[in-house]
């Protein structure tokens, strides 16, 4: 039913494969990311040209995407920011979720923090995400852990907002208050019955969320607030390119397409499973 | 209707609260000594004391929130340590760069993804209705800075007809000041169209399924008619609402933006505050910001009013 789906179908397997060229980065011609060579600075894609490793040997390597002005290898680059960037999103949607689903469950059941947790949920939301993304970053220095913390604090009230809304429907379900009167825990009934019935849409709204996540951290390397340069990001990659701009577009381009595809690809998986798996929301929108 | 304004004008002094409470916090319980954050790394020990005196750092955190509140109810956002200058004028000074962006953001963004949306509505399901919900769904990938220089290369560098970057004051030379801006503006404006497009195009839809639509051409009524002043006009408040919602998007596409194309407006104040690690600058701009998304979506809510006569508070 789910794989009949063409968006699904589209995007997931874009998907599948930009999980593979991440996991299998190290097979795909590339070198460590890290690596430098004064000789080979601002090469253009496809030139040949030295790279030296640790131990100080000087390989020959073709530069598929040409180099940085460190004489970094943009290819190898590319490759290893794809497990950055997927990373950082499966990592904020899961926390996101996490959080927002427990929040949401207690304003939703318990009647009494309904008002209090919406209320403080309603100020997160009007800060505006990737301001406050920024801002926490750069609070608590640049590190992943931060970065993911950071860009899944915004997104924790919408979680929480559609987790109430829907529990504040199923709790008038016939399965719930039969739960209630043969005395189920209410911990148990928030859990074990109200739960497994927010899946699908929470599906859904975890797929928008890995999107939302590596656009955002992307935005966040660009602007240099955001994990350190040397890490290779596809935002790390553009941000040291845009000097060269006019002369080396290369450099912006290729992470730039990359970021692009990711994105578009989790963003068409999320309208599919939103048409197959939540045909209420598919009619809202 | 007074009682109605005066309410909703109520319902937003929680909100601002808490974004200030929250703003408030987010410097406190962060490790470390906030004072020694807020100085910078270059600060002295002198300095450093001197704000911990004036922030009152040693004193219950309520009492600070109180004294930190008061400064800023009286529109003191505090000095910012790199600028050397008073937020509040520091703010005032990069304003009408940012304004007059997202003005014309808005303005391209409505007068493109209304017309587009109620067209896709009208011939749902045809190609027109395909190819733009493909756009949307682009434009919503598609990051802003990845996009801005996409239009550079192409507008700027090969066909030469805008200037790269930088920024004319509107006083200066309006046409310079146009040309400057028309292309972060269209930029900026992708996501939003996206954005707006697909809710016109289901407000629409709706629209176009009731009883009345049926009477009106029942009655003959031109199609163009039949579709403004009768679907369009019931769709009006989704439409608005969304407008209201998307200003978040913009506020982060500004940052991004200013940045790319070298505009001194609040964005690139933004993060060059984060980056020089000027954090009275990050919270004022937070504080702004956060204030005119919450001011701008209040407006929203009040025009319901004249969007929909039958709405009646």
């Amino acid at each position: 039913m789910i794989l009949r789906n063409w968006s699904v179908r589209i995007g997931g397997i874009s998907l599948l494969i930009l999980i593979a060229i991440a996991i299998a980065a190290p097979l795909l011609g590339t070198v460590d990311p890290t690596l430098f060579d004064a000789a080979s600075r601002d090469l253009r894609p496809g030139e040949t040209g030295e790279i030296s490793t640790l131990d100080g040997e000087t390989l020959k390597h073709t530069f598929l995407m040409g180099s940085d002005s460190f004489g970094r290898d943009v290819y190898s680059r590319v490759l290893y920011g794809a497990r950055v960037s997927l990373l950082i999103g499966l990592c904020v949607a899961l926390l996101a979720l996490a959080f927002g689903i427990v929040l949401g469950l207690c304003a939703g059941y318990l009647r009494w923090l309904d008002g209090p947790l919406m209320r403080v949920m309603d100020g997160l939301m009007a800060i505006p995400s990737v301001l406050l993304a920024i801002a926490l970053v750069a609070l608590w220095r640049p590190s992943l852990t931060t970065v993911v913390i950071a860009i899944a604090i915004p997104e924790m009230p919408r979680v929480s907002r559609l987790v109430r809304s829907l529990v504040l429907s199923i709790r008038e379900e016939p399965y719930v208050e039969a739960a209630v009167a043969l005395g189920t825990p209410t911990v148990k009934i928030m859990f074990g019955h109200i739960l497994p019935n927010t899946a699908a849409p929470l599906i859904v709204q975890g797929t928008y969320i890995v999107a939302f996540a590596i656009l955002v951290e992307a935005i966040l390397s660009f602007l240099g607030v955001g994990l350190p340069p040397d890490i290779p990001t596809w935002g790390n990659i553009m941000a040291e390119g845009r000097v060269q701009f006019v002369a080396y577009p290369h450099n912006v381009f290729y992470p730039g397409v990359f970021l692009a595809v990711t994105v578009l690809a989790v963003n068409i998986l999320g309208d599919g499973l939103r048409d197959t798996l939540d045909p209420k929301m598919a009619k809202r929108v | 209707m007074l009682a109605f304004v005066a309410r909703r004008l109520l319902a937003t002094i929680p909100v601002l609260l808490v974004v200030a409470v929250l703003v408030f916090l987010m410097l406190r319980l962060t490790p470390g000594d906030p004072a020694a954050i807020l100085a910078g790394d270059a600060a002295s020990t002198e300095q450093i004391a001197a704000i911990r005196a004036g922030l009152g750092l040693d004193r219950p955190i309520l009492v600070q929130f109180g004294i930190w509140a008061s400064h800023l109810a009286r529109g003191d956002l505090g000095e910012s340590y790199f600028f050397k200058m008073q937020v509040t004028s520091l703010i005032a000074q990069r304003l009408e760069p940012t304004l007059a962006l997202a003005a014309l953001t808005i303005l391209i963004a409505v007068l493109t993804a209304v017309p587009l949306g109620t067209l896709a509505a009208w011939r749902f399901g045809g190609w027109f209705d395909r190819a733009l919900m493909g756009f949307s769904v682009l434009g919503f990938s598609v990051p802003v800075f990845v996009l801005a220089y996409l239009l550079i290369w192409l507008v700027s560098l090969k066909l030469g007809w805008l200037p790269v970057q930088g920024y004319v004051r509107i006083s200066e030379n309006f046409l310079l000041f146009l040309k400057h801006l028309i292309l972060p503006a269209i930029t900026l404006s992708v996501i939003y169209i996206a954005l707006i497009a697909r809710v016109t195009r289901a407000a629409v839809l709706e629209a176009l399924g009731e009883d009345y639509i049926r009477t009106a051409r029942a009655k003959g009524l031109p199609e163009l008619r039949v579709l403004v002043r009768h679907a369009l006009a019931n769709a009006a408040v989704p439409i608005a609402t969304v407008i209201g919602i998307g200003i978040a998007i913009l506020i982060g596409g500004v940052v991004v933006t200013e940045s790319v194309y070298a505009i001194p407006g609040l964005g690139r104040l933004t993060v060059d505050a984060v980056l020089a690690r000027d954090f009275p600058t990050v919270q004022g701009v937070i504080l702004f910001f956060s204030f005119v998304y919450v001011l701008v979506n209040l407006l929203i809510d009040l025009s319901y009013v004249f969007l929909d006569p039958r709405i009646r508070y």
